[in-house]
């Protein structure tokens, strides 16, 4: 047995010492025919860079039909259910019926007295009071979410924006508790049946995850632009706040502008021009 | 030792068997949230913490009551909680472990949840309330399960139970502090955000603890034959008189200063409480019971008649414990939620679904609990007897 089992042993680690060898010849052979065999990490020329995203927002700008298109491109993009489409009776049985106020939006509409609480005023002007404010996640300098979270899946890059980790999060949802601007939803149900048609450029979440606005990062780092600031006709510029010769920064130094409840401290880099 | 834990009278198991039954049925409830995510709760996108985090945060608070008994005897050296010292640790026990389970059912991912250990994030309160939590259930089960067996054996304790004992002390503090602290540390949320608020939790706490203890002293001098003994009873009942009048003036504090300042994102969520808000007042009835039950618990602990009345005494108990679960475990989460940070009232109800699944939960707690004291019990019957 105790042989047995010393043979067997030596057996595997001759054939292992043969397999060693060959690997470094079989390298050699592959990169010679197919090129290198390892994968190759190269940067996107065109990616767009900043120091530290920003948005503006031009609210003058804005028309409830703009307002819509925003929204819809964004979501239909991103792969944010839409809860109040019938799902595919074929493709998913058993779906529960909607349950109110269990939505998801990363960008949507609001009105000035619910998007600047800390800025109501009973002799606004009249406009005011039905303007459409865009409100979104405000990507802050110092996210609340991202203090709160115990795994380190919503996180701040090193270009400010505030991003999240699908496959990490536990769904505690202490970021949602967390976020002043109510920017957080939650996947309370699988949001798949009520995807009307998958964008294969995005990936689609899970039940029990946290999700929000990411700037787009996926289309910075090809060189495009957000979807909102394409859909917005010139109403949204994005761009790097960092940079005193950027758009964003000659837009602020023309314009007096607003951010959403200032004296917390989480710094919002959602600017309005109002 | 375990082995008393199955050894009983018809009774016993009947109970044993009722809780069984309950913890079947929470766990098939969750099984279908598990397979369908919480959308079974009636949570929101703008309550985002329901009936679940509400139980936690109150569970929190009785196990951290227990210290009022190891206090008194171990730094003190009151004689007279020598008895139920260890009922005061054995129920730290059974609701922390309701607490962890309560946890687990809120998350979206529970099969994530190492996660937190994976990637442990010292920014985060939860990564500190993980450690406090744990800390203090293993403190508790240790301590409690040395000292008893030492007293069957009846020799003296390992001299090593002792340093622990210390160590649980400031842990009872702690994880009450830091689980305010999940809470009073968010920039947009006025209602937590006061520093009162860890205060005030503890204060409920060792209100809330000790009542539920002197409950338990009741059922346990009705179903065995160990006697935790009447002016035991009388010092917790002080204890209790003392706390919940600390959590009634700090409550009133939060109110003078929401009130007076009139700042509105703070006021707000008061006002939601006690008034209601834009015809929205759910939560009105619930927190004048609450404030009631407290005050009347308050006064018939403050009077030394009703206080040493034998059949008083443990309404006065039930009374206290209910109307601090109301104000922490309803309102906290209800006060803090509504409005929501962009002024919308949404109001919170939890489903029936929630509330089988928050039910299970406590059955194992209290599965746990009966399974400790009738070790506890029978160790103590033995000794005398």
């Amino acid at each position: 047995m105790m042989i047995k089992s010393r043979r067997s042993f030596l057996k595997v680690a001759g054939i292992a010492a043969i397999g060693m060898g060959a690997a470094p010849v079989m390298n050699l052979a592959a990169s010679e025919s197919h090129g290198s065999a390892l994968p190759k990490m190269e940067k996107n020329e065109e990616a767009l860079h900043a120091k530290r995203w920003g948005m503006l927002i031009d609210t003058s700008k804005l028309t409830d039909e703009v307002v819509e298109a925003i929204k819809d491109a964004c979501h239909k993009s991103h792969n944010v259910p839409d809860f109040t489409i019938e799902p595919d009776a074929e493709k998913y049985s058993g779906v529960r019926p909607v349950r109110e106020g269990q939505e998801i939006k990363w960008i949507w509409d609001e009105h000035f007295h619910n998007a600047f609480p800390d800025k109501e005023d009973e002799f606004l002007a009249e406009k005011f009071h039905d303007l459409p404010f865009l409100v979104t996640c405000n990507h802050c300098k110092n996210p609340p979410c991202v203090q709160a979270c115990p795994t380190q899946a919503t996180f701040k890059r090193e270009d400010g924006i505030v991003i999240m980790d699908y496959h990490r999060c536990i769904g505690c949802r202490f970021c949602m508790a967390a976020c002043p601007y109510g920017s957080r939803n939650f996947n309370f149900r699988d949001p798949r049946p009520f995807i009307e048609e998958t964008d294969p450029d995005f990936p689609t979440r899970t039940k029990g995850v946290v999700e929000k606005c990411n700037l787009c990062a996926e289309r910075l780092a090809k060189g495009e632009q957000p979807h909102c600031v394409e859909a917005s006709e010139g109403a949204i510029v994005v761009g790097d706040l960092e940079d005193p010769e950027s758009e964003i920064r000659h837009l602020l130094a023309e314009h007096y502008t607003i951010r959403r409840k200032q004296s917390l401290g989480t710094e919002p880099s959602v600017y309005y021009i109002v | 030792m375990l082995e008393i834990a199955i050894q009983g009278s018809k009774k016993y198991w009947l109970w044993i068997g009722l809780l069984l039954a309950v913890m079947g049925v929470g766990a098939i409830a969750y099984v279908d949230q598990f397979l369908n995510g919480l959308v079974i709760t009636g949570m929101s996108r703008d309550v985002s913490w329901g009936f679940y985090i509400a139980n936690f945060t109150f569970l929190v608070g009785v196990a951290a009551g227990g210290v009022m008994v190891v206090i008194p005897f171990y730094l003190h050296d009151y004689e007279r909680f020598h008895r139920i010292t260890i009922l005061g640790e054995f129920l730290a026990v059974a609701c922390l472990i309701m607490c962890l389970l309560f946890i687990v059912v809120d998350l979206g991912q529970p099969i994530r949840m190492l996660n937190v250990l994976l990637y442990p994030t010292p920014h985060s309160m939860l990564f500190y309330d993980m450690i406090v939590l744990n800390g203090y259930l293993f403190l508790n089960i240790v301590v409690g399960w040395k000292v008893l067996e030492a007293e069957r054996n009846q020799i003296e304790p390992v001299w090593w139970t002792k340093p622990l004992v210390y160590i649980s002390i400031p842990f009872a503090i702690g994880i009450h502090t830091v689980t305010a602290y999940l809470y009073c540390g968010l920039p947009g949320r006025g209602f937590w955000l006061t520093a009162i608020l860890a205060p005030r939790f503890l204060a409920s706490a060792f209100a809330a603890g000790p009542a539920f203890l002197i409950i338990l002293c009741y059922i346990i001098k009705k179903f065995t034959k160990f006697d935790p003994g009447w002016e035991a009873m009388q010092t917790l009942a002080k204890i209790v008189c003392y706390a919940i009048i600390a959590n009634l003036f700090f409550f009133a504090c939060e109110v003078f200063v929401v009130y007076y300042s009139g700042i509105p994102g703070h006021l707000s969520h008061t006002k939601y409480l006690l008034f209601g808000l834009h015809g929205h007042n759910m939560m009105v009835p619930w927190m004048w019971s609450a404030l009631i039950l407290m005050g009347v618990g308050a006064i018939f602990l403050l009077i030394p008649k009703l206080r040493n009345n034998h059949v008083l005494l443990p309404v006065t108990c039930a009374m206290i414990f209910f109307g601090a679960w109301i104000d922490k475990a309803l309102g906290m989460i209800a006060g803090g939620f509504v409005p929501s940070p962009l002024h919308h009232v949404n109001e919170y109800a939890p489903t029936l679904q929630e509330g089988i699944i928050a039910l299970g939960v406590y059955g194992a707690g209290f599965f746990v609990l009966t399974i400790l004291y009738k070790l506890a019990t029978t160790v103590k019957e033995e000794v005398r007897g």
